[in-house]
């Protein structure tokens, strides 16, 4: 199918982006990578009245390391991300997770940023996101909000920025000395959005672990540095707690079993990545 | 700050680099990339399936980077460099290398998602290549997930893909 009609603007930096924002509000839509929004305007789906493309800016394309944590801008593709040299060290729950989304073809034009706004309950990078306790820069006008991942998710496709706000980047803690990394998904085929991921990380102090693809959003757990029946029992807890539902795709109950299983799996992972070091 | 805000109902004219060659056509707004190479520009060989980007039929390079035609706007790509299918032959229609490998390997049937197919293989494969890495059987499994064909299996299309990565 073919997008209903809309008036279109190309916005080359923030600014420029809000006071189109701004002035548009509601009935205007970022268009960053496409990759999700053009699919969801072919079948019509919504019907914005104005796009507002921050695909060619250069100054929301930045990548950049500051002080502990890699900041990636607004219109960097997850290809830019993905392909950087030293990701593999930088971040790499990353390296881990980004042969999940998608398709090479679609991580070539979606943007880091625009999955993180999308905010789909299955997508990889919210779930990184949140795993790794990231933050994302809100802009509305010349004002920056910043606001942690747990506080942005607010539920299914939705999260707290508002409508004139633009996501302007995003920020990925760096990985420490003595943290372990591990990543585990189950989906229908290699690059369709999970039925179930898990993120999760382990350090001298304990396990971090994200599921994605259960609940409405992105969910996390900290606990102590358990093993055996005590994690089976911590995994099994967590997996009543996402509050599993039936869908055509597979029942509530594969769901928490597959939480316990990748759960398992992602923090042996993990543990093995921090004990090598 | 002035803006140009570009209103649904005119044409517009867009400017790309289609395969070495500056064409210029013209667009409304909501034109799909796809669209506008096939009915502007009267290139055919890009090919459209599902229009969500799901199917890779329309997969075409910008700027280089294989992307799916249909998720992208005709006024997204103005003023730049857009190459399809019909780029891959050389002089008088000499097959690129992968293209005669996918004649050698019978990796095609019908035909419907070659075109897709070639456009992203040709850039990763080059990618790959710029940066010494051999890919493995899975991870031209993984690159070809991003493309649906209903005739061949798969088998072919993979078959000669792993002989030109290994060339
Ligand atoms: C075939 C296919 C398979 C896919 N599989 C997966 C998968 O397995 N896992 C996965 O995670 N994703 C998957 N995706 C989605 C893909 O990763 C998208 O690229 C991504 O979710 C959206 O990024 P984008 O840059 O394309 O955003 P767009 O499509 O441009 O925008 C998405 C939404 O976010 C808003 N938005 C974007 N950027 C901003 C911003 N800076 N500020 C405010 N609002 C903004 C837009 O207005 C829109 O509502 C798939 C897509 C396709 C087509
Ligand atoms: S037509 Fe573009 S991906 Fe199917
Ligand atoms: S050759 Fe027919 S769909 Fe692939």
């Amino acid at each position: 199918m073919k997008p209903a009609a809309f008036d279109y603007v190309r916005a080359d930096s923030a600014e420029a982006a809000c006071e189109l924002l701004a002035r548009h509000g509601e009935q205007a839509r970022i268009l960053a990578g496409g990759q999700s929004l053009m699919a969801v305007l072919n079948m019509r789906l919504a019907q914005p009245e104005m796009l507002i493309d921050i695909s060619r800016s250069v100054s929301l394309a930045r990548i950049e390391i500051r002080d502990g944590y890699l900041q990636v801008g607004a219109s960097a593709t997850q290809a830019e991300l993905e392909w950087r040299e030293g990701l593999a060290r930088e971040l790499p729950l990353l390296q881990l997770a980004f042969p999940h989304i998608s398709h090479f073809q679609i991580r070539n034009r979606g943007t880091v940023c625009g999955s993180i706004a999308h905010a789909d309950p299955s997508a990889e990078l919210p779930l990184c996101l949140l795993a790794l306790k990231g933050s994302v820069v809100l802009r509305r006008g010349t004002r920056q909000r910043l606001l942690p991942a747990d506080q942005f998710f607010t539920g299914m496709l939705s999260t707290a920025r508002a409508p004139d706000e633009l996501l302007e980047a995003v920020r990925f803690p760096l990985a420490r000395p003595g943290q372990g990394f591990g990543f585990r998904e189950f989906s229908r085929r290699h690059g369709d959005f999970a039925v179930c991921a898990v993120a999760a990380i382990a350090d001298a102090q304990g396990l971090r672990v994200a599921v994605g693809g259960v609940a409405d959003r992105p969910m996390v757990r900290e606990w102590p540095l358990l093993e055996g029946s005590a994690l089976d029992d911590a995994l099994n807890e967590f997996a009543w707690a996402l509050d599993a539902r039936d869908d055509p795709q597979i029942s509530a109950a594969s769901r928490r079993h597959l939480v316990r299983r990748l759960g398992r799996q992602a923090v042996a992972e993990a543990l093995q990545a921090r004990n090598s070091k | 700050m002035n803006h140009d805000i570009l209103g649904r109902q005119q044409l517009y004219p867009v400017t790309i680099e289609v395969n070495g060659r500056s064409r210029r056509g013209h667009s409304t707004t909501r034109m799909l990339l796809s669209d506008y190479l096939r009915h502007e520009l009267g290139l055919t060989g890009t090919h459209v399936g599902c229009e969500h980007g799901v199917c890779g039929a329309c997969t075409v390079q910008l700027d280089g980077v294989a992307c799916r035609s249909c998720l992208t706007l005709a006024v997204q790509a103005d003023g730049r460099r857009v190459d399809t299918v019909e780029s891959l032959a050389g002089e008088g229609g000499v097959l690129s290398e992968l293209q005669a490998a996918f004649k050698r390997h019978h990796a095609l049937q019908c035909g419907f998602c070659t075109a897709g197919i070639l456009m992203s293989s040709t850039d990763w494969l080059q990618r790959l290549r710029q940066q010494g890495r051999k890919p493995s059987e899975q991870d031209v499994r993984d690159m070809l997930s991003g493309h649906l064909c209903r005739c061949t299996g798969y088998a072919p299309i993979v078959k000669a893909l792993m002989e030109v990565a290994d060339a």
